[in-house]
């Protein structure tokens, strides 16, 4: 069969609302969209570790300290379930790591922000894991059936992980004055980062268009901030908070909330590898799989022993 | 022995829990410091589970030990009110984590007395104290199995790796004693049969060593010296920062509730 009607037949599949297995024939452009965009994902989970892993050592409870580390954890499962639905896809999950390492592959440039203070673990989790819950619930429709099944497994602890995060703003809101400052100073610093993760405004975003058309996204990231915003305000009111955004109010015609204008020049800055923590944090992955390397050595080699054993053993009998 | 007055098995059991507490906290804070730094995602997420149950443990036991002396104090307050020298911890635990096969010699040492530990606290006559070692004993199966695996795996791996891990060994060597020292308190507690028998508990550890380090091809001796203090509360230079860390939120804000 000629491509062109190979491609007819795909995006008919697509079209049809057919999930795409890893054996199904796709375009080369469909699969190595998903391998980006599969293994950016992987990469935020892993990088996502860093700045909540930097408040475990002062949780101020043992109960927060725990659950902390237990969300910290659910990151790294779910960087494994990425990377595996990436590797279904053909690429090998080293040469990913690679890459990560090398600063040639992506992140969500939310996680080169510091966490400052211990609201901002609350922040986090309430903002930042929700921002990531209403892109991934769409994604558990996406048309490539690996992906969908992977955001269907993490979709679930992402919403785990908001509440937890809510529930440490609420404490911290409903406790001392200082308390509370500290919890409206996460806000402050949490929320513009959070609405860039959506990614650039639709007319700007030069992979939305085909991303749409082959169903891997559903929705567009001007539409996803949109209700992000709609489901954050009350849960900011709730609070006793203040979004940091002087142009906020309800648009009764649209049904939405208007907001200002986002700082692009500060995103653009952040994806092109200048933010406050970016340096920081490929340096902690590269430290780790460096000071790795000889473990990882020295289990091949332990495994490669024990094979040549048994083997011995089974001439030995025979 | 009945003719112990229960004042003096209270303070013996308050002292235990205490240890228990303390020890499963600082090695759990101690592995926590290497989550999100782990060497592969599988060894973050398994070194993570290890840090996590015994955190979990240290809630049991601390809010044991509050219960026992009864002036309300919680596992929290022992936790981020004590003073460094009101910690009773091993040395062993405090130590900062070094590369990878360090941190799993330090934590199989550790794990190969907590699992005999254990074993005894299943059957103490203090029931409270036998119930959370009956919870902790199935996760610390587990977290032997892992140290040792990975010991076996690193000792008979490498040229690399085998000189490695027996420079942690050695390094370790002089902290081990300190798992199994009597003082007057434990003593009382094993006649009471609430406690540990410090002579069986050194024994078995011992003989899972042999087994485990011959396999490895690696050597463990006990050493002519060996540190003491931090059950008395003197420890080493590290265990201020573990506190002063540890505490720094609560220190700064305090009669919070977070
Ligand atoms: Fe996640
Ligand atoms: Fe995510
Ligand atoms: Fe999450």
């Amino acid at each position: 069969m000629i491509e062109k009607d190979l491609n007819q037949i795909f995006q008919d599949r697509i079209d049809a609302d057919d999930r795409i297995e890893a054996r199904d024939w796709m375009p080369e452009k469909y699969r190595q969209t998903l391998i980006r965009q599969i293994s950016q994902h992987a990469h935020s989970e892993v990088v996502g570790m860093l700045p909540e892993a930097n408040w475990i050592s002062r949780a101020p409870s043992l109960r927060r300290k725990v659950a902390l580390l237990a969300k910290v954890q659910d990151e790294a499962g779910h960087g494994l379930y990425l990377y595996s639905a990436a590797e279904t896809l053909g690429a090998k999950r080293s040469d990913l790591l690679q890459q990560l390492i090398d600063g040639t592959a992506k992140y969500s440039s939310i996680f080169n922000y510091p966490t400052l203070t211990w609201a901002d673990i609350g922040a986090i989790g309430w903002l930042v894991d929700g921002a990531a819950i209403m892109n991934q619930v769409m994604l558990c429709r996406t048309s490539y059936g690996p992906y969908a099944r992977a955001m269907v497994r993490i979709c679930k602890e992402e919403s785990f992980h908001q509440r937890q995060g809510y529930e440490i703003m609420i404490a911290l809101s409903q406790g001392s004055e200082e308390q509370k400052a500290m919890a409206q100073d996460a806000l402050n610093r949490w929320w513009w980062p959070s609405l860039m993760m959506f990614g650039p405004n639709d007319a700007e975003s030069k992979h939305t268009a085909q991303s749409m058309a082959w169903r891997i996204k559903r929705k567009t990231n001007d539409e996803l901030r949109q209700a992000f915003v709609d489901s954050s305000i009350s849960q900011i009111e709730y609070l006793g908070l203040t979004a940091p955004d002087k142009d906020l109010k309800w648009n009764e015609e649209r049904g939405h909330y208007d907001f200002g204008a986002i700082d692009w020049d500060e995103f653009w800055q952040v994806v092109k590898g200048h933010g406050p923590c970016n340096k920081e944090r490929i340096a902690a992955r590269r430290k780790a799989q460096e000071e790795g390397k000889w473990v990882q050595e020295a289990a091949m080699a332990y495994a490669a022993k024990r094979k040549q054993r048994a083997q011995d053993q089974q001439t030995r009998v025979a | 022995m009945n003719n112990m007055n229960k004042e003096d098995t209270q303070k013996a059991s308050i002292d235990l829990a205490l240890w228990m507490g303390d020890n499963a906290l600082i090695l759990g804070h101690r592995l926590a410091e290497l989550c999100g730094h782990g060497p592969i995602l599988e060894q973050d997420i398994a070194l993570t589970n290890i840090a996590l149950d015994l955190v979990g443990q240290a809630r049991m036991w601390l809010t044991l030990a509050g219960d026992l002396e009864g002036k309300g104090r919680t596992e929290d307050d022992f936790a981020y009110l004590r003073s460094d020298k009101e910690f009773t911890n091993i040395k062993l635990v405090e130590l900062p984590n070094q590369d990878w096969g360090y941190v799993i010699a330090r934590q199989f040492i550790f794990d190969a007395h907590h699992l005999v530990i254990l074993e005894q606290l299943c059957t103490s006559s203090e029931k409270a104290i036998a119930d959370i070692a009956q919870k902790a004993i199935k996760e610390v199966q587990y977290h032997l199995r892992f140290s040792s695996e990975w010991i076996i795996r690193l000792g008979d791996g490498t040229e690399f790796s085998r000189k490695r891990m027996q420079s942690a060994f050695d390094k370790l060597a002089p902290y081990i004693k300190a798992l199994t020292l009597d003082d007057p308190l434990t003593i009382l507690a094993k006649e009471a049969g609430i406690g540990i028998d410090n002579k069986d508990v050194e024994e078995k550890a011992w003989k899972t060593f042999d087994a485990i380090l011959s396999e490895a091809t690696l050597e463990l001796e006990s050493p002519e010296y060996f540190h003491k203090g931090g059950k008395q509360g003197l420890h080493t230079e590290h265990m201020g920062f573990i506190i002063a860390e540890m505490q720094s939120v609560v220190r700064a804000m305090p009669n919070n509730k977070w």
